[in-house]
């Protein structure tokens, strides 16, 4: 079971970073928690300077844009 | 937005390079057809070419593809660049730089650093935590906004490579100036308290290094975003100056945005901050106004006034900053904003 979260202040690329995550992990069978998280104070504390961005089980993967359907399906492997 | 079906599977750079190649021939072509092809269509119109309608409908025409092209270019160019830098890339270089030369490269890195600003309160926390001085911050985050590709390829394909290249360069004139004086006044303790309190992890994501194809791809998505979201404004921009070339009265424009109503370069810039969004649209009606007797540095001013002090970046920015930082924010750079306005005007009279 992977730990995954979505960061960024509810923006629509960030809706749409989590709906490829979802979709990925659907068509996959990986099993995840998706989660996300939206205060300011969190997502600065990840290090991270651009949104959305990724986290993987408590490491961030990816920041800045919604992410490739082809880097999601290697994170969730 | 709509899930992607499956990528194909890579191809290789060389089929990406050609591929760049073949479509920056297709757009040469298009471009050295775009007198033609306005006169051409013109003509199919049941209208006296040297009328005012006549004369309107022409430079719609003619501007358009024009400027679309231009813009597609432009964007597509500074979206391969972006690939090359990253937040994380800038703020490493940034970190505990002397004020001066910090300012001058905060400022130049923000051009091609990826920046929105929706992300402007992640950055700016990232910025001050690791240690880039906030004078220096500043001269990124009134750069970044200020100097970006659609401002630029629209000045250029409207007003020739002059202007843009002077925009370029009084716009990061601007943002090393006002950010270096912010610096000088110490104004750490006007942030909002939390933000000192906060330890920004540092480390970010691991970056892999992109191949050509990847920064390509990045391109073409940087046009598939940027221009698919400000096309219709342009449209709705050239057609507005179409009809002020075609209709407005000289003298009157003249008389309120020439050179010699003083007063219009400190409008411009109070006009410019809530129109933030529509800079594409504006900048064509700005065209025409030029070719109606507005002053060049009237011009300039609204347009840095529309790109740099724009409202929602307040508001996004009121979460780190108080209040009085935001408002010596905006009084000093709309100070060299309005000291651009007049220099030009004075210079070019």
């Amino acid at each position: 079971m992977k730990d995954v979260k979505v960061l960024g202040p509810g923006c629509a690329r960030c809706k749409a970073t989590a709906e490829v995550i979802a979709a990925v992990a659907k068509e996959t069978g990986a099993e995840i928690a998706l989660g996300k998280v939206e205060d300011m104070r969190e997502i600065v504390a990840y290090g991270v300077m651009s949104t959305p961005a990724v986290v993987v089980d408590g490491t961030v993967v990816h920041a800045g844009s919604v992410p490739e359907r082809a880097m999601v399906e290697k994170w969730l492997k | 937005m709509s899930v992607r079906t499956e990528a194909p599977r890579a191809p290789g750079t060389l089929v990406w390079v050609g591929g760049v190649a073949a479509g920056l021939s297709v757009w040469t072509l298009l471009y050295s057809q775009l007198v033609p092809f306005s006169e051409w269509a013109v003509s199919l119109l049941p209208l006296e070419r040297h009328s005012h309608l006549g004369e309107a409908i022409a430079f719609f025409l003619y501007d358009v593809p024009k400027v679309l092209l231009l813009l597609t270019l432009v964007v597509f160019a500074m979206g391969v660049v972006r690939t090359f830098f990253s937040p994380e890339r800038t703020r490493s270089l940034l970190a505990g730089r002397r004020e001066g030369v910090g300012n001058a490269m905060a400022a130049l890195l923000g051009i091609v650093t990826p920046f929105c600003s929706c992300s402007a309160v992640p950055l700016f926390i990232g910025f001050v935590s690791a240690g880039v001085p906030l004078g220096v911050t500043f001269s990124f985050l009134i750069a970044a906004p200020m100097v970006n590709e659609v401002a630029l390829g629209l000045l250029f394909a409207l007003l020739g490579w002059q202007v843009a290249l002077t925009y370029l360069a009084f716009g990061l004139g601007v943002a090393i100036v006002a950010g270096w004086i912010i610096g000088t006044f110490r104004l750490e303790s006007w942030l909002e308290p939390w933000v000192l309190q906060i330890h920004a992890g540092a480390a970010g994501p691991a970056e892999g290094v992109l191949t050509w194809a990847e920064r390509i791809r990045a391109g073409l998505e940087a046009v598939r975003e940027i221009v698919g979201r400000v096309w219709y404004w342009i449209i709705a921009g050239i057609a507005a100056g179409a009809l002020i070339h075609g209709f407005a009265p000289e003298d009157l424009l003249a008389s309120i945005m020439g050179k010699d109503a003083w007063w219009s370069v400190p409008a411009a810039v109070i006009i410019g901050i809530p129109l933030y969004s529509n800079a594409a649209g504006i900048i064509p009606v700005v065209e025409a106004l030029l070719g109606k007797g507005a002053a060049l540095g009237t011009v300039l001013a609204f347009m840095m006034s529309v790109t740099a002090l724009s409202l929602p970046e307040m508001i996004i920015l009121r979460k780190v900053l108080s209040v009085k930082l935001i408002a010596v924010f905006v009084a000093i750079v709309g100070a060299g904003i309005l000291a651009v306005g007049f220099l030009f005007n004075l210079l070019f009279a």
